[in-house]
């Protein structure tokens, strides 16, 4: 299994840094805070209307924080020029893709681990499910699927922080649709049955991205 | 030998064009419950089929590319690419003047109208990507990997919105059985369209050429 | 752990055949075409675009060429990436270091890419004299000690060939000093370097061959024995002058 001891070297290095820096998680969650609030005043804090529009907000708010984190991944490979680093060790492509994807992911479910209960606090919502977790975890897992792809396609590009925003969000669409709803369905205490439909479509658009950039992404780091 | 085949094209897309509009306007009848404004279905359908077919051939186009690294292949994808957009334009342009005098607003969140909205938006970015990078052939190999990004995420989109859709019902543009006047009218249409498709693909092409001709000639002035 | 892959019938560690590379319509590389014996040392001189880095991105198998092919003892860069990069150690102007983590963990990091065990990271930093700065963070070390440390962390595998990219860029003369001392001590293990340099006077004193690159093209080669300072700078007047 020497693939995924390389693998975890990378995600272990990238926790490290981070927990060392402590840039992004940081900075990301007093973001998500900001954003739970403008949409507080945008919408009212009437009940009715929250309970509406609480998944949402709540799926806006991870969206854009994944956008925030995702821009990050590779941007820090480009100090130093260790991104060749990378490309000069006798690793395969998809290793490096893995093992970035991996420390996104973990960073963005920290961000979300905490912005859940956040969440609840502020707007009195139950958040705690089985089922919300699993919506979550899914959705992150495709966010970063195709999000660490664009992220190493972006900062190859002029406009760096804009070019990730305007590819990712776009594709992640179905992700966002699905998540949304069963999120929806999940705070009105919906069982399982209902939702699956939703987790099902998640879950196909994970495994197609995740086989597609295993694939693609030698292609993009490529010089 | 290339010109001569355009010409060729050309001409016959242009009597099929006239042949189309014929049956729209004079040969088809007048739809029982939309009235006139209906027929703007002919020009709309064709649009999209022929949009999903551009970014089909982006696709397939990308993914040669990548395994060929023959620029020939990158240029079919963008100008296709190109070709998708304005038809994808022109179908939500079209769906909005539909939506407009029938339902009283410029837009529904119908799940045609809005799967076309997001792979507007995915293959305008395709487009994008080229111009923000300093190499052309790198510019041209990541823009294959939104090429094909894009058109992968194409089902899961259109089944999501239609999934969506289910939850949230709205003013659907178009359903129902066609009478056989109107299936020919439409298959008259597409085949007319498709036909301006490739007519515009070559000369988008051929555009091409005579662009890096150009260049190749200024480097050698200068 | 393999040092060293004997080459076969090749006698040569690095083979670079017509080599060509372009970007968009500009030729950054043209008509290169070298051969590198076991343990030679060649210098790579040239101005600034001669596509002395491109070369060695080449040959480090980053890059691919246009067209040409580089063979890394018989290998060929292309079809066995992983193991011609497993007996090449890269040392550029970048030090390939992660500034938040401590010498340690970046040499740590790249052993476990290089499948190398753990005591390794004490032999090398002991090779360029920074055993004593382990836990120092990469980031707050001196820039001549972030090329040593990078020069270490190149030599964790034990590559038969060394590839640099203008490694002294950036150092004061003490530093570089320091730096060309720690490569030439590496030469006891008789390794193969190829490093492009701005500095004439060090690539002739620590290479026996030497390559000027002008424009994309090799317009002069040379040895040691027959070449000295003087004969080398009158030859790149010479050559990348005029051209």
């Amino acid at each position: 299994m020497a693939f995924w001891r390389k693998v975890l070297a990378i995600t272990r290095k990238d926790i490290i840094s981070e927990f060392r820096a402590r840039e992004i998680i940081g900075l990301v969650l007093v973001f998500v805070l900001l954003v739970i609030l403008i949409f507080n005043f945008a919408f009212g804090a009437a009940n009715e209307v929250i309970s509406k529009t609480a998944p949402g907000m709540l799926w806006v708010t991870f969206a854009f924080a994944g956008v925030l984190s995702l821009n990050r991944a590779f941007i820090m490979e480009k100090e130093e020029g260790c991104l060749e680093g990378l490309m000069v060790a006798p690793i395969s492509r998809d290793i490096i893709y893995a093992g970035k994807m991996l420390s996104c992911l973990v960073f963005l479910l920290v961000v979300e681990v905490i912005a859940l209960p956040i969440f609840a606090f502020l707007f009195n919502l139950n958040v705690f499910s089985g089922e919300i977790l699993v919506i979550t975890l899914l959705s992150t897992v495709g966010f970063v699927a195709c999000g660490t792809l664009f992220s190493a396609l972006a900062v190859k590009t002029r406009a760096r922080e804009l070019v990730l925003p305007v590819l990712f969000l776009p594709i992640v669409i179905p992700v966002i649709i699905c998540a949304v709803k069963a999120t929806g369905l999940a705070m009105e205490g919906k069982s399982w049955t209902d939702i699956t439909n939703w987790l099902l479509i998640i879950g196909s658009f994970d495994l197609i991205f995740l086989v597609i950039s295993f694939w693609v992404f030698s292609f993009i780091i490529e010089e | 030998m290339r010109t001569s085949y355009l010409r060729g094209l050309t001409v016959l897309g242009l009597l099929l064009m006239l042949a189309a509009l014929y049956m729209i306007f004079v040969y088809v009848p007048t739809e029982a419950t939309m009235g006139a404004v209906q027929r703007i279905f002919y020009f709309h359908v064709p649009l999209a089929w022929l949009a999903f077919m551009a970014f089909f051939i982006v696709f397939i186009c990308s993914v040669v590319y990548l395994v060929m690294r023959n620029p020939k292949w990158d240029l079919v994808a963008s100008s296709s690419a190109e070709i998708g957009v304005i038809f994808t334009s022109l179908f939500l342009i079209s769906g909005s003047l539909w939506a407009k005098p029938i339902w009283g607003v410029w837009w529904i969140w119908e799940p045609r109208l809005t799967a076309a909205l997001v792979l507007w938006i995915i293959y305008i970015a395709y487009l994008l990507v080229r111009s923000y990078v300093q190499n052309k052939e790198q510019g041209a190999r990541l823009a294959a990997v939104v090429g094909i990004a894009g058109f992968v995420d194409v089902p899961v989109v259109a089944l999501a919105v239609a999934l969506w859709r289910t939850d949230h019902p709205s003013p659907v543009i178009f359903e129902g059985g066609l009478a056989p006047s109107m299936l020919y009218t439409l298959l008259v249409c597409i085949t007319a369209f498709s036909v301006l498709f490739l007519v515009l693909l070559l000369l988008k092409l051929a555009n091409k050429d005579i662009e890096s001709e150009i260049k190749q000639i200024y480097k050698q002035l200068i | 752990m393999t040092d060293q892959i004997q080459a076969g019938p090749q006698d040569f560690a690095i083979e670079a055949n017509r080599l060509y590379k372009s970007f968009n319509e500009k030729v950054a590389l043209k008509e290169v075409d070298f051969k590198v014996a076991a343990g030679e040392s060649l210098a790579v001189f040239g101005p600034n675009g001669a596509g002395k880095t491109t070369l060695i991105k080449i040959l480090a198998s980053i890059m691919n060429p246009s067209s040409g092919t580089v063979l890394i003892n018989g290998l060929s860069a292309r079809g066995e990436a992983e193991k011609v990069r497993r007996q090449i150690g890269v040392v550029t102007h970048n030090t390939f270091l992660y500034n938040n983590l401590t010498a340690f963990e970046n040499l740590d990091f790249y052993r476990r890419l290089y499948d190398v065990p753990r005591e390794r990271i004490l032999e090398v930093s002991a090779l360029v004299g920074l055993q004593n700065r382990l836990h120092d963070y990469a980031g707050i070390l001196s820039r001549g000690m972030q090329q040593r440390l990078s020069i270490a962390r190149a030599l964790l595998h034990k590559p038969g060939i060394i590839l640099l990219d203008e490694p002294e860029t950036g150092l004061d003369q003490q530093a570089s000093d320091l730096l060309w001392q720690v490569l030439k001590n590496n030469d006891k293990e008789k390794r193969t370097l190829i490093m492009a340099t701005h500095s004439l006077e060090r690539g002739l004193q620590v290479a026996d061959r030497v390559v000027i690159l002008a424009r994309g093209q090799i317009v002069f080669q040379g040895k040691k024995p027959d070449l000295d300072l003087a004969g080398l700078k009158q030859a790149y007047k010479l050559y990348t002058g005029v051209i």
